[in-house]
């Protein structure tokens, strides 16, 4: 288990991370006590071991075997520690865990799932937007348009991405690049992480909300298939602006709301800090979406959250991408227009039924 | 987003009324002649959906569809021990609607149409699943039968007690303009104050010609929100209909006593 640094560990965490120091002791000691071991056994070659170490060693081995037993149960109390806690996740501890800052960002995944990444820069209109990358990909033998929202590890990063608030160009951009893959039959991915689309003045200059509603109407029209994935944050327009899909997936601890809690909790609750209360009623979680019908289907992420295995949380994501461009491949563009019109026309009807 | 509040620009109810733009002391029925304006400084008071069809149609031609669409609370939404399903039957009872749109075939200066209504002082116009539902019908009907559609905003946003569902009528209401667009009568979007959050990034930003009303706040986020993000005053005018016009994002702005005129006019050009 990749070792994570004191900082990065939201409190919940807290004594995971204590039990996995623990575990780490153990290991360390153990691999103290297998150097001594095969230093003594190799002292000559071939020959009987030296007196000194024929004493010494059957101790060492006594010990080793007493520790190794020590650590398979320290780590079988991490692994049930991290069972519970993750299992008893609230939907405000979840919103944390899609904000951890060890969390993988879009970036982490263009190695871990796609080949040779090309980004396309620009909107052709007024600028490059750094909180959505767009570029073309490859996806197992597949070529396709990759839209990813960006957010940044360290504050250079962060301001070139926003904090992955996207401004109108980086919409535009979106949309347009979507038209590229339109005219080279390129499905589109897209993967969603953004708190919300930027609330600043020279946003609304530029028209953010008919950037982010003609993008919504752009993707209602394509003539390709649309793969979306929630990786972190689905934060309401600004996520939904590249959101419509065919498919949309949302891994198991990201979340997708149509406001923040903490924004939510300010106007209902009349404060921000009954945000817990607002994540509660707004039904954000992986699993309350698959039963509103708002995503198709969840990624399961490791034990412990996505930030704890990327390499695997990278394979689930490729599998479940590929899985669903393989459903749609070869369906006609008009029976995959006319489902997903139907698709949006009817989410959320079965709950208001009777 | 989505939150009723006593709008202090509501038009209200008595003899006399005092204007919030210049603060004249008006009589109520001259206020209620020039179609809830100011007949001193031509404010624009807020008016709900049932108002706004009647001075936007001609006498006797509205006829309702979608009434009897009535909504839920699919996620059991509770505030304080308050749920959003009780809420909605008082405010059902309260305002005498069902929820904040209402739609219909009506004639404008003779032309027929397909008028949708915005009500802001149903739950702050919020968009959930019967607005998205209304919206997403009028464009559909109006389509399928060959006529223009007008739409009247005014809203807060989507409907934050829908949850995910509410931000899901945005795709909804734009993928029905989509199919509105392959018939050949145009889609009319009229913004009035106030129209901002998800209502505006959908379907209202979508319109084949975008109209609003004086002075109307329109915009994406909402001026407390940008006003708490940079730490800073914002410019006078800024999210105003004249802002936006200028900025190149609405066509035109029509005083409301010349909407009709304007809409014909339109529909005229277009049809």
């Amino acid at each position: 288990m990749p070792g994570i640094e004191a900082q990065a560990c939201l409190p919940f965490e807290r004594p995971i991370y204590d039990q996995l120091q623990r575990v780490e002791e153990i290991r360390r000691a153990l691999r103290a006590l297998e150097e001594e071991m095969k230093a003594l056994r190799e002292e000559v070659p071939g020959a009987p071991p030296p007196p000194e170490a024929a004493k010494r060693l059957p101790e060492i081995e006594r010990k080793h075997a007493e520790l190794s037993r020590e650590s398979k149960k320290e780590e079988d109390k991490c692994r049930a520690l991290t069972l519970e806690v993750f299992g008893r996740l609230t939907p405000w501890e979840r919103v944390q865990v899609a904000r951890h800052p060890a969390r993988p960002y879009a970036r982490d995944y263009f190695e871990r799932v796609f080949d040779d990444v090309l980004e396309l820069h620009g909107d052709r209109c007024s600028g490059d937007d750094g909180a959505i990358f767009t570029g073309l990909a490859r996806l197992g033998d597949r070529r396709v348009l990759l839209v990813a929202q960006r957010k940044g590890r360290d504050t250079r990063e962060r301001l070139a991405s926003n904090f992955g608030m996207a401004r109108p160009e980086g919409y535009r951009k979106a949309m347009a690049k979507m038209r590229l893959a339109e005219r080279f039959r390129l499905p589109v991915v897209c993967l969603i992480d953004t708190p919300g689309a930027y609330p600043g003045i020279d946003a609304e200059e530029r028209g953010q909300a008919w950037a982010i509603a003609e993008s919504i109407l752009e993707m209602c029209r394509l003539e390709v298939p649309l793969v979306a994935a929630v990786i972190g944050e689905g934060g309401s327009g600004g996520a939904l602006a590249i959101g419509v899909a065919d498919r949309v997936y949302i891994l198991e601890n990201a979340y997708y709301s149509v406001i923040s809690p903490e924004g939510c909790a300010s106007i209902l609750w009349k404060s921000r800090e009954r945000a817990s209360d607002a994540a509660a009623a707004l039904r954000i979680t992986a699993a309350d979406l698959l039963h509103l019908g708002v995503v198709d289907g969840i990624v399961e992420e490791p034990l412990g959250g996505a930030h704890r295995d990327v390499d695997e949380m990278a394979r689930r994501l490729k599998a479940t991408l590929i899985g669903a461009l393989e459903d749609l491949d070869g369906v006609p563009v008009e029976s995959l227009l006319r489902s997903r019109y139907r698709k949006y026309r009817e989410i959320g009807r079965h709950l208001f039924a009777g | 987003m989505g939150q009723s509040r006593a709008g202090k620009r509501e038009t209200p109810t008595g003899l006399w009324t005092k204007c919030d733009g210049c603060s004249a002391m008006l009589y109520r029925s001259k206020v209620e002649e020039k179609l809830d304006t100011c007949p001193e400084c031509g404010e624009h008071f807020r008016i709900g959906g049932a108002r706004r069809i009647a001075i936007t149609a001609d006498p006797g031609t509205f006829e309702e569809f979608g009434h009897e669409l009535k909504g839920g609370d699919p996620l059991g939404f509770t505030v304080d021990g308050k749920s959003y399903g009780s809420r909605l039957v008082q405010e059902r009872k309260r305002r005498g609607v069902n929820d904040a749109c209402i739609t219909g075939f009506a004639q404008v200066k003779g032309l027929r149409a397909v008028l949708a209504a915005m009500d802001f002082t149903f739950f702050g116009g919020s968009m959930g699943s019967i607005v998205g539902e209304k919206v997403a019908l009028a464009l559909e009907t109006a389509r399928d039968r060959g006529l223009p559609c007008i739409v009247f905003s005014s809203s807060g946003g989507a409907r934050m007690h829908e949850g995910a569902l509410s931000l899901m009528q945005m795709a909804k209401t734009s993928a029905a303009v989509a199919y509105h667009r392959t018939g050949r009568a145009p889609f009319i979007s009229v913004l009035t104050d106030p129209t901002t959050g998800g209502v505006t990034a959908s379907f209202a930003a979508l319109g084949d010609v975008i109209i609003a009303e004086p002075k109307a706040l329109i915009g994406f986020a909402g001026p407390r929100v940008i006003q708490e993000t940079i730490r800073s005053e914002l410019p006078p005018g800024f999210q105003r209909s004249e802002f936006l016009l200028q900025k190149g994002f609405v066509d035109l702005i029509v005083h409301r006593l010349d909407m009709r005129d304007r809409l014909a006019q339109l529909l005229e050009y277009c049809l």
